[in-house]
């Protein structure tokens, strides 16, 4: 499954990425051919790929399980009215799980930067520790980000737990921030500035094309406009309708046996969105922080419970009796 | 005699964790071989992000054969004893041999243990090391149950004696071992089969791995020097990160950059400390400017050009961090200019403790603290207020709140603008020092004011919460805090009374606490407080919160104006014990006996730890030679004989006694001995020369020997015995000018 070594020479102009959107077509090549189910992004707001049920949830139990995709994230406090060369409240993550982690899970990553031009016998590729951590989800890992040239272009994480339960088998997770990435990869010093498409296209778009009146707007509405007494509503709206969910008798109303941890998980990604908008908005203290986190944290692990007892996490076989 | 090889071939481990992994494998596998009967001349660890590596040399070829015998019971023994016996040994009857001893016949186990082969012995203890491994974190990985710090790939374990090299036959979670490894990452993927650990190490090096981490970090340490001497410049030394980095390659290629222009300005502990942070760059001083103007970046790989993408990269990455630093350092130089009361408001919303309140409040303390400390010093109240008042400013800018280890030196360069004077701007810089045990103070007297005022606000205040460390936990490092302000105190001999300074910093902590806990509608925090205080409330609401105020007004007054109060004194007992036990730590540390410790603090005058540690080191010495033991012995006996007395007879024999009632020549001259003696000591302590008064006392030993030696206390004549009992207390209370000698042990 692995890409034989390139020559040992920068790849040919015409082999290397023209355009944010090139970049990403790459990876979905790459990660389709060594064999993952090309998933579209979760319909949500997240923070993170991570969030996507496709990571979260499908890294508990014992199915297997091989998926990528990417995922627009949001993260409120984030956000430069566009201005940053670096710095978005939107922002999109490429993001691969694979359970159980393949023993050539490295060499499989290291293949996808070949395929968008980043040859590790020309740059200098590395992984360097870091653990990852989502007081959020109840989950870790151990692994690295990896630093191409002294740049960190991406997580590698073999989960260890999430949502409190211990992950057996192990999934990898490797996690690509799209648009540094591709900045690197294209040379371009402003996110801005980026070529989305085809920079010969007849109608040449830039990411500012596409991304900077935006970013502008969320800007304002996140930091100075948001309803905090709405945004709590909501939270705490999404947080009882979760439990409700969670709460629920196992059968419907036609004696079927139907738990939902997936309905149930969708308000909770909910409330985890309208707390980093409360965080953006400067509403909530640093010590109201550690608690409305636990809150979002209990009711992610309450979803795992539920859905590690589901065909989805254990195989068909697992709920035969 | 075989040589042993050991590769552990796994994922990237972490450069933190590779020393003590190095040291882990040899004392665990070695232990292992000798605890099942080899031996092995010569044993050295190896590693390199992808492996740890041991080779053991002259390893013994099998275990020595062991025979054991043990002795059981008694032939005509109940049958219970012996099936015992035959259960520990792991015997049958017959195997049981009978002997005949004093008592009568006996059975006797003799249990011979053949020699094992070494790979069987390799083969089990390496199995149970990799198994049970002390990574500080390790995990899982696949669907398979080992635990290792990262995926485990491949294990190499072979034997090698004159006949050539064995395979050691072991498996561990599906990963058989062999004698093959493999080389560079990338540079030289494939695998390579090795006959020992000298080709092994050889094969490596062709392969584009560097396996001894210390030749790695020499190659670094010397290229990076050559291509900073061709510059004319020189390596900034930072030998923590020096060995990460070796931690971090297989093949160190160091490549140097410069660093643009636009970024020179910039302090230099700013592009030391993002460069170190973020990228693990050395930091290249050029010595004809005293600026930082290069970097060096060590590559993991040799490129067809030289370096040259990976040298852009990394500038490219550098110069966004260091345009966000600039970013930072112009902000907030600018803030600073044009209001720096903007900051104090920040600082204001700074939590330093919910209890405590804010870091403004805890700035307040210390500059209360400060001055009454420069006041006790003789050092100017208004320099050392002034410099406690800036101290925390800095944590409100950007620059600190992104690299958090820049607090106090960015204060200076940003109050330096504002023309604070250099004893000042010093102080903001030093009175975070020392950070360690081993680390450096603060060389100016204005800054070991500060630092103390600091470390003593810290410690009253948190104490003041109910936070206390307790085993391995300290998370607001209150030890440290202590110990640091001991060694300030010991280094620069920093004569005050400490009961006052925590007296103070308690005071003002409480006041705080008042303040704060008005604020909440803790009622039961807020009734605890002042029943602490001995004061009363009604059940009003209004009432308690008056009462609340008024006490954390009476608390912000100055130390004239209301002496301590009895629940304040227990506080400062509480905390002075605090320090004591850290200063035992830090003179244990130094050699001083604990007993010798505690024969000081119960003297008068232990809150100047200056006089303490001066009484504590003169006794040490004295304790160590001959004369101080038997002394030692002399003023014991005296004492022990003396309190029995008094016991029996329930009377203490404090009057002087009479030298005229003297009987013997040995009475006598001791009576001269300590009549000598007395004032020398006294004069000595007086002076605090604790030297002297040893010597002086150190003078009765002789005295006091023949005294024991030739006079009977206990005599039956009255006057005699009353009179020899007196001048028993004369000798202990001489004693006690110096030390609590009844705590010294021996």
């Amino acid at each position: 499954m692995t890409s034989p070594p390139s020559p040992p020479a920068a790849a040919p102009a015409a082999d290397r990425p023209r355009c944010f959107q090139d970049v990403i077509l790459r990876l979905q090549a790459h990660w389709a051919a060594t064999g993952c189910a090309i998933l579209q992004p979760y319909d949500m707001e997240v923070g993170a790929g991570t969030f996507h049920p496709a990571t979260t949830l499908r890294s508990l139990g014992t199915r297997p399980w091989a998926a990528a995709y990417v995922q627009p994230s949001r993260r409120p406090t984030d956000g430069r009215y566009g201005e940053n060369p670096n710095r978005l409240q939107h922002y999109y993550q490429y993001q691969v799980i694979i359970k159980p982690s393949p023993p050539d899970l490295q060499e499989l990553y290291l293949g996808s930067l070949r395929a968008i031009g980043l040859d590790p016998l020309v740059h200098d590729v590395r992984f360097v520790e870091d653990d990852w951590e989502s007081p959020t989800l109840g989950a870790w890992g151990l692994g690295w980000e990896v630093w191409c040239d002294g740049m960190e272009v991406s997580q590698f994480t073999y989960f260890q737990q999430v949502g409190g339960h211990d992950c057996r088998p192990v999934s990898g997770e490797l996690t690509y921030g799209l648009e540094r990435l591709a900045m690197y990869v294209l040379g371009v010093e402003h996110v801005m500035d980026m070529p989305f498409n085809d920079p010969d296209a007849p109608i040449p778009l830039t990411y500012g094309d596409v991304f900077r009146q935006t970013e502008r707007e969320y800007s304002r509405w996140n930091f100075e406009v948001a309803d905090t007494d709405m945004l709590f509503q909501h939270f705490r709206d999404a947080e009882a309708e979760c439990d409700r969910i969670l709460s629920a008798a196992e059968t419907d109303s036609a004696g079927r046996a139907i738990p939902m941890p997936h309905p149930a998980y969708d308000q909770a990604i909910k409330a985890s969105h309208m707390f980093n908008l409360l965080d953006a908005r400067g509403v909530i203290s640093v010590t109201e922080r550690q608690a409305y986190i636990g809150r979002v944290r209990a009711l992610a692990k309450r979803c795992a419970d539920l859905f590690v007892t589901t065909e989805a996490a254990t195989g068909p076989q697992g709920v035969a009796a | 005699m075989a040589d042993l090889l050991i590769e552990l071939f796994s994922e990237e481990i972490p450069a933190r964790m590779q020393p003590r992994a190095r040291d882990d494998l040899r004392r665990l596998i070695t232990d292992g071989l000798v605890e099942a009967g080899l031996t092995y001349e010569s044993a050295g660890a190896f590693s390199t992000p992808r492996r740890l590596a041991l080779a053991v040399e002259g390893l013994s070829g099998a275990s020595r054969p062991v025979r054991e015998e043990r002795k059981g019971p008694r032939t005509d023994a109940p049958d219970k004893a012996i099936e015992g016996f035959l259960r520990s040994t792991g015997l049958t009857r017959d195997q049981l041999e009978r002997r005949t001893e004093k008592k009568g016949e006996v059975v006797f186990a003799v249990i011979e243990r053949p020699g094992r082969p070494a790979a069987e012995i390799v083969a089990e203890v390496l199995d149970a090391v990799i198994r049970d491994f002390p990574w500080p974190k390790s995990m899982r990985w696949g669907a398979g149950n080992l635990r290792w710090v990262r995926p485990l790939h491949s294990i190499l374990c072979i034997l090698t004696d004159e006949s050539g090299a064995q395979v050691v036959p072991l498996t561990i979670d599906g990963i058989s071992a062999g004698d093959t490894t493999r080389g560079h990452r990338f540079m030289a993927p494939d695998a390579v089969a090795v006959t020992g650990f000298d080709d092994y190490d050889a094969r490596l090096r062709r392969a584009k791995v560097m396996l001894d981490p210390a030749e790695r970090e020499q190659a670094i340490r010397q290229e990076a020097g050559n291509l900073a001497f061709a510059r004319g410049w020189e390596i900034v030394a930072d030998e923590a990160l020096m060995a990460e980095l070796a931690g971090l390659v297989e093949w160190p290629v160091p490549l140097m950059g410069v660093i643009e222009d636009r970024f020179l300005d910039l302090p230099p502990e700013v592009l030391q400390t993002s460069m170190k942070a973020h990228q693990k760059f050395l930091s290249a001083r050029n010595p004809a400017t005293g600026r930082i103007e290069g970097f060096v970046t060590v590559a993991n790989v040799e490129t067809p050009d030289h370096g040259a993408t990976i040298l852009a990269g990394n500038q490219r990455v550098l110069a966004a961090r260091l345009s966000d630093a600039v970013f930072f350092f112009e902000s907030d130089m600018r803030e600073v200019l044009a209001d720096v009361e903007v900051w104090k408001s920040a600082l204001k919303k700074m939590t330093f403790h919910q209890d405590v309140g804010s870091q403004w409040e805890r700035v307040q303390r210390m500059m209360v603290l400060s001055i009454e400390l420069a006041a006790r010093l003789g050092l100017d109240q208004k320099s050392a207020q002034t410099a406690a008042g800036f101290s925390k400013f800095d944590l409100v800018s950007r620059m600190v709140r992104e690299f958090p280890e820049l607090q106090g030196i960015m204060g200076s360069y940003y109050f330096g603008s504002l023309g604070l004077s250099a004893d000042i701007t010093s102080a903001i810089r030093d009175h975070y020092l020392p950070h360690g045990a081993d680390d450096a103070l603060p060389e100016q007297s204005i800054s070991q004011v500060v630092a103390l005022a600091d470390r003593f606000d810290l410690i009253a205040a948190l104490w003041a919460t109910g936070e206390r460390p307790s085993g391995s936990k300290d998370p607001f490092g209150m030890r440290r805090a202590a110990l640091g302000a001991i060694r300030i105190i010991l280094a620069k001999s920093l004569r005050f009374e400490l009961r006052v300074a925590l007296g103070l910093a308690q005071r003002r902590a409480w006041a705080s606490m008042l303040r704060e806990t008005a604020e909440r509608s803790e009622e039961k925090l807020q009734v605890r407080l002042l029943r602490a205080m001995g004061l009363t409330v009604s059940g009003e609401k209004a009432d308690l919160l008056d009462v609340l105020r008024e006490a954390a007004d009476t608390m912000s007054r100055g130390l004239k104006d209301a002496p301590f109060q009895d629940w304040e004194i227990a506080g400062i007992e509480d905390l002075l014990g605090f320090i004591h036990d850290r200063l035992k730590v830090h003179l244990r540390d130094q050699g001083v006996r604990h007993d010798v410790i505690d024969a000081v603090l119960a003297m008068p005058g232990n809150d100047d730890l200056v006089l303490l540690v001066a009484r504590a080191t003169a006794l040490n010495e004295t304790l160590g030679t001959d004369d101080g033991t038997n002394l030692l012995q002399g003023l014991k006996r005296a004492a022990n004989i003396l309190s029995q007395a008094e016991e029996k007879d329930g009377v203490e024999y404090s009057f002087g006694a009479d030298p005229k009632f003297a009987d013997t020549d040995e009475e006598r001259a001791l009576f001269a001995a300590l009549d000598a003696a007395e004032p020398r000591i006294r004069d000595a302590v007086a002076a605090q020369d604790f030297p002297a008064a040893m010597s002086a006392i150190a003078a009765l030993r002789a005295p006091i020997d023949a005294f024991f030696e030739a006079v009977q206390v206990n005599s039956d004549n009255s006057v005699l015995r009353r009179n020899r009992l007196n001048l028993l207390n004369r000798i202990r209370e001489t004693g006690r000018l110096i030390a609590d000698f009844g705590r010294v042990e021996g």
